[in-house]
């Protein structure tokens, strides 16, 4: 291709974890390898809504400290979502960018992604479509397991990041959204529940936990009181989901997210709902959290609640 | 032959086949697996057999857990179905730089290094499962005398192609990760296979392994 052909972002900083997402796979536990996928579903979901992309599009995923993006192309859209600070680097001079807002980039102009605000993920897409390489039906990195495009590694410094497709009939749209928060975060009762003292299943309710810094887009590890098992440390291996929350041997929790290792040998003693995930994993390190209680069938329903809150806000897109 | 079905969250069954490992039960969860695969059912996210659980993801927004549990409750298999499975030969090597536990193993084993490794490759292994980290294949069972625990504080990175031994069990390591299997060998044999998307898994739930031992310079002849 000429390269005056070409639309491409040439990445000035990669930021601390920036990687293709979309959707993620399926049905590949059972070989070992997980979902993956963007961790919060509704900002990217309303991310390519807002461009009018495909449902499954992908995006870059971004983590704190996104990247710096310098453009070269014909003109384009561009839209973030989550609770970003960013910055659009124009001839004319230096704006600060809103969130669920999309703006105009011309050749030269940059993107500055500062940081992530009291969240962790954020999600960067342009009206168009990102040339990537499908791996088990999906673009989304997964690091770990060295899967996905990019050799299965997150972007580093002067990568080129190539858009195929760009849509010209597209209209520049927005959304009044500020997030969501929530104050506990809800789980049903895992199935080795009864492997913990009575006290100590008191505590995991009563008590609050804090999120560690080892805590990454495989597992959110926590701190706070003991968790004192009376059965056994270890059960034999077996599967694992999305947000699981296992008690390691030391009786610190211990949350599977969506990079999660597929099968694991520490007792469950919950799992957070499905409700819940998008806000459990936006939830910073040094930050507490608080377990809730929850029956199945109230889960099913807050889970309903959930999507129809996400269509709503797709439906406030104009 | 599912003894229960309890959920695992909100999205998940959790079927449960019995509390002991053997390959019998282990069978019946493979025997289970293969066949919801091979059924398709819309809405399944994922399939998770393990020794004796077969775990069942599900999309929220076309099953409930009542619902698809049904489903499953009513899925008959015949007994004398037979696995479809193969006998996989993989090299090992157990020189020194390999070999990274084999003075813990005689120490706790109380055996001399040519004793474990003559034992060790003795028998064939049945494989349970595959996963945790992409493609690695949990095998079993080791003679009674062969058996120990894992190491008190796991590597931080245990090598590609590390053999390592805990328990009944042994597995290969797929990729470099945390660990703390007893370490015996490594293979040069590439198990996982990304760019293979149809059948990237060497070694699947069901088929038998025969390791045989090579020498350092074998080794490095296949890796080149």
């Amino acid at each position: 291709m000429k390269s005056k052909d070409r639309n491409y972002f040439k990445i000035l900083r990669a930021g601390i974890n920036t990687t293709y997402q979309d959707l993620g796979r399926n049905n590949l536990y059972h070989i070992g390898i997980p979902f993956s996928g963007a961790m919060d579903k509704r900002n990217f979901q309303l991310l390519n809504s807002l461009l009018q992309n495909d449902y499954n599009s992908p995006v870059l995923e971004f983590a704190y400290q996104g990247p710096h993006l310098k453009y070269f192309g014909k003109d384009i859209f561009f839209c973030i979502s989550g609770n970003v600070s960013f910055k659009i680097i124009t001839k004319e001079g230096v704006i600060d960018g809103n969130s669920y807002q999309c703006y105009l980039l011309k050749n030269g102009d940059e993107v500055d992604i500062h940081s992530t605000n009291k969240s962790v993920y954020g999600y960067f897409s342009i009206n168009g479509t990102f040339g990537v390489d499908y791996y088990w039906g999906s673009c989304s990195i997964n690091t770990q397991a060295q899967i996905g495009p990019n050799n299965g590694n997150k972007f580093s410094k002067d990568l080129e990041i190539e858009i195929i497709e760009i849509n010209n009939s597209f209209n520049k749209r927005k959304l009044d959204y500020l997030g969501s928060t929530i104050e506990n975060i809800r789980v049903i009762k895992g199935t080795n529940y009864d492997y913990f003292s009575e006290s100590s299943q008191n505590k995991f309710f009563k008590e609050s936990f804090k999120i560690t810094k080892l805590s990454d887009r495989m597992g959110m590890r926590l701190e706070g009181p003991k968790i004192e098992n009376v059965v056994d440390p270890n059960i034999k291996s077996e599967g694992l989901v999305k947000g699981v929350i296992q008690i390691t041997s030391a009786g610190d929790p211990i949350i599977m997210l969506s990079d999660h290792g597929t099968i694991g040998g520490y007792p469950k003693i919950a799992t957070v709902i499905s409700a819940d995930y998008d806000r459990l994993v936006q939830l910073t390190p040094g930050s507490n959290i608080k377990f809730k209680d929850v029956s199945l069938k109230d889960a099913e329903t807050l889970y309903k609640l959930y999507q129809m809150e996400t269509n709503n806000l797709i439906s406030q897109i104009k | 032959m599912i003894k229960n079905i309890l959920n695992l969250g909100d999205a998940a069954l959790y079927c449960d086949f019995g509390s002991d490992v053997n390959q019998e039960i282990n069978s019946n969860v493979i025997k289970y697996f293969y066949h919801i695969k091979k059924l398709n059912l819309k809405g399944i996210t994922n399939l998770t057999p393990s020794y004796n659980k077969l775990i069942i993801s599900y999309d929220l927004n076309i099953h409930s857990f009542l619902s698809l549990k049904k489903k499953i409750e009513n899925i008959e298999i015949k007994e004398n179905n037979k696995l479809e499975t193969k006998l996989i030969e993989i090299p090992v090597c157990c020189d020194n730089n390999f070999a990274l536990d084999i003075k813990r193993v005689e120490n706790k084993l109380k055996l001399k290094s040519e004793i474990i490794l003559e034992k060790f490759f003795s028998k064939n292994y049945f494989c349970y499962m595959t996963g945790f980290v992409a493609g690695m294949p949990f095998l079993g069972d080791l003679n009674q005398e062969m058996r120990l625990k894992r190491l008190e504080t796991p590597r931080v990175k245990v090598p590609k192609g590390s053999v390592g031994i805990t328990e009944q069990f042994c597995n290969i390591y797929t990729f470099e990760t945390p660990g703390g299997w007893n370490i015996l060998g490594n293979t040069p044999q590439n198990i996982f296979d990304t760019s293979n998307q149809s059948n990237p898994n060497l070694v699947n739930p069901g088929d038998t392994i025969k390791f045989y031992r090579i020498t350092l310079d074998q080794y490095n002849e296949i890796k080149r």
